[in-house]
């Protein structure tokens, strides 16, 4: 006998929780315990006095399994709303990462060059290094890295995504 | 400005407005203070269990029996993760329920402190919500929304853990007006549009079914009438969960039994054939729906259900109604009648019922030497049905066979562990119920094995003179283990044998109740009578056939129109995929 797996669509969830202690871990255990995927979760506190935050979800599953990571999460008493993002069409995703290239001569000047393609800034710099910050939706920031790879890269810090949608209503 | 008191007495105070009778617990070092509070005052009654699982069984079965919330008080590290069973017990089955637990004080919280365990985040995943409270002056208000988020929406347990230094610091306390959570908030209302369209899609089915389940018997006893009257004005046949038994009376004609894994031929075949399936308060859970894959397949699906996310959780449904059972089914009975319907014409319907009904698929073998299990609790309902028992059970066979063959008028009267499958359910329950009903009949139908699991709390019905029977059906064998590795690996009877047993009639006697040994068809009637006029507890040691099975089953992984009627038709062997099912 052999497990079986589902296939995955990718979907962005955004969700308002009151900021009480221990809200990441109900969240995120909640998943894991129900056996849901995170791909990225990025979590900060929104509201003028920090009483409510945002946590962004990226995660897969079949459309079913959305739905079911929507209403489980949505019944969690500390939680006010769960937005698919990908659902309801237009919406910003940024993904922020700072990358550590080391090296001299054409690959030093190749990483240079590469990060001007991706509109990537120069925040650090040694005679032997560079520290890229770049942003863009994951795919910009995955396949910068990629390219990194191969002029120098020495590491990368990443944020996730944060995700918000397009016009004047809230998300 | 109010008084500054200790948050121990904050607690009690705020307990008492929130209508707390009686607490179930055991005392620690980390809940001295709330316990020095309790011995001040004389409004709370606070029944000393023996273990801390035993006490959060006892709330459930005062909840399960009364419609009140349990409440449990455990002290720190082993009196909480002790619970943890009876917490998790209550977040399946749904049972409003505070636990308030000890903690350390704040100040040694996260060193490893003696009887330190992260309640929090061990009770994270089996309740409801939880709350650690660090401030005094938030203790009150937090005890007034647990209870809150305890008993609205979907009932769950709700744990608080309060560290020791925040019961003896002081802080302010007042009674806060009607609770507005501001995240939560419970949906019971249901959209009219949609109860026209189930009225549309009830009147306009020709083989349409109710299943319904525990949140009938949670929506209150309102819901289980309206289920009653939406039967009689629909005239549908009705078929219950575990959960459910109760909501609609068995002697009903439109009562089919239980369904799924050991329920009866008729409610399944019922399920497979219909074209409406209207499921009020019931989960599709796996023990309900056999193969998912061949589940009900041509039918037209209404799901009501008070929880959104159990809404095509397991099976899509047609129409998801996110609302209180109660309130949904007079919806739909007020618009029924408003329209004028009449009862559809079933008769066809209720023709191939009365041919499923008749292959009796809930007779047994009769014996005359030995008591068959089905046998005893026929005699058991025979006995005490006039009286209106309520009936709790451990897990396995007997609590199907329970299931089978004890039928139920009322709601709130049968007490058994659905979803976890606790063992050890039983006794402290039927301790619980007894403590709310104190005048009820209550009987614990058990087996010997499960029975052992919270046997300690004989002590506690002894103590506080409650006269709670105990009604062991004993066959030597953790039955159902048994049964499964009859039916699943050629017999190989792996550890399912219950040796070295006490003499269960001695046992009782030491702990000042009184024991009655059952053996043989001829004792078992006298025996049940000696039982009921005795005025204190009693535990029933009752022999009965040692390999018996309970049927009709159907197998993991099959459909309802495969079930096992009896045991001649089993082959001894599965499939890998149906040994992989739970």
């Amino acid at each position: 006998m052999k497990i079986q797996t589902e296939t995955a669509e990718r979907h962005t969830l955004s969700i308002l929780v009151d900021n009480e202690p221990g809200i990441l871990a109900r969240i995120a255990g909640m998943f894991t315990a129900r056996g849901y995927n995170i791909e990225s979760l990025t979590v900060t506190g929104v509201s003028e006095d920090e009483t409510i935050s945002r946590i962004t979800i990226v995660t897969g599953g079949s459309p079913h399994v959305i739905e079911q990571i929507i209403s489980q999460t949505e019944r969690m008493p500390p939680v006010y709303k769960v937005t698919d993002l990908t659902e309801i069409g237009p919406h910003v995703e940024r993904d922020m990462a700072l990358v550590k290239v080391a090296g001299t001569g054409d690959n030093r000047i190749e990483a240079l060059r590469l990060a001007d393609v991706y509109r990537a800034r120069v925040v650090d710099s040694t005679t032997q290094s560079f520290v890229f910050e770049v942003t863009g939706n994951s795919d910009k920031v995955d396949s910068f890295i990629e390219l990194m790879r191969e002029v120098g890269l020495v590491e990368v810090a990443r944020t996730g995504v944060v995700a918000i949608g397009r016009g004047k209503e809230a998300s | 400005m109010a008084a500054e008191k200790a948050g121990a007495d904050i607690l009690v105070e705020a307990l008492l407005d929130c209508g707390v009778e009686v607490i179930f617990g055991y005392p620690g070092g980390a809940v001295l203070p709330i316990y020095d509070a309790l011995f001040e005052q004389k409004r709370i009654r606070h029944i000393l269990c023996r273990h801390e699982q035993g006490a959060a069984h006892a709330a459930e079965g005062y909840a399960r029996a009364t419609g009140k919330p349990g409440v449990v008080l455990v002290t720190s590290g082993p009196g909480a993760t002790n619970a943890v069973t009876g917490i998790a017990d209550a977040l399946m089955d749904s049972i409003p329920m505070v636990v308030i637990t000890g903690q350390v004080p704040t100040t040694l919280i996260g060193t490893d402190a003696f009887q330190e365990a992260d309640t929090i985040g061990i009770t994270r995943h089996c309740t409801k919500h939880n709350y650690l409270v660090k401030d005094p002056d938030k203790l009150g208000n937090v005890i007034q929304e647990a209870f809150f988020i305890a008993t609205t929406g979907r009932p769950g347990p709700v744990v608080v853990d309060v560290p020791k230094d925040v019961q003896v610091a002081t802080g302010v306390y007042r009674k806060s007006g009607p609770i507005a959570h501001k995240a939560y908030v419970p949906r019971d209302k249901p959209d009219p549009k949609q109860i026209e369209e189930a009225v549309e899609m009830i009147a306009a089915a020709k083989r349409p079914v109710f299943y319904t389940g525990g949140g009938i018997i949670n929506a209150g006893p309102g819901a289980s009438q309206m289920l009653c009257e939406l039967a009689r004005i629909t005239g549908a046949p009705v078929t219950s969960t575990l959960m459910g038994l109760g909501a609609l009376p068995a002697s009903s004609e439109q009562w089919l039994g239980m369904l799924g894994m050991h329920g009866t031929f008729e409610a399944n075949m019922a399920m497979n054939k219909a074209d409406l399936i209207i499921a009020i308060g019931a989960r599709f859970d796996d023990r309900v729906t056999g193969r998912l894959d061949a589940f009900s397949p041509d039918s037209k699906k209404i799901h009501i259900d008070i929880d959104r996310s159990s809404i095509n959780k397991i099976v899509p449904v047609d129409l998801g109604i996110n609302a209180d059972a109660g309130r949904a089914m007079e919806d739909i009975v007020k618009v029924w009648k408003a329209r004028q319907h009449k009862k559809a014409d079933l008769q066809d319907w209720w023709a191939r019922i009365d041919g499923w009904r008749a292959t009796k698929c809930l007779a047994f073998p009769e014996s005359k030497d030995e008591i068959m299990p089905q046998a005893a609790i026929r005699a058991l309902w025979e006995a005490t049905h006039k009286k209106n028992p309520i009936i709790t059970t451990e897990v396995g066979q007997h609590q199907m066979w329970a299931a089978q063959h004890f039928d139920f008028e009322k709601p709130n009267k049968w007490l058994t562990s659905g979803g976890l499958g606790t063992m050890g359910y039983g006794l402290p329950a039927a301790i619980g119920a007894q403590i709310g009903n104190p005048n009820a009949l209550v009987v614990d139908i058990a087996g010997e094995a499960s029975i052992q699991m919270c046997i300690q709390e004989l002590g506690t019905a002894s103590q506080y003179r409650l006269p709670v029977k105990i009604f062991v059906l004993n066959n030597e064998y953790m039955g159902m283990v048994r049964q499964w590795q009859e039916l699943t690996y050629s017999g190989r009877y792996s550890e399912s044998y219950s040796d070295s047993l006490p003499d269960f009639v001695k046992l009782a006697e030491a702990y000042g109740w009184k024991g009655i040994r059952i053996e043989g068809q001829q004792e078992l009637e006298p025996g049940i009578a000696e039982m009921l006029a005795y005025d204190g507890p009693v535990l029933v040691d009752c022999c009965v056939s040692k390999l018996a099975n309970c049927f009709p089953m159907i197998p993991s992984g099959a459909a309802h129109t495969e079930m096992i009627l009896q045991s001649d038709t089993v082959s001894g062997v599965m499939e890998d995929e149906a040994k992989a099912l739970v």
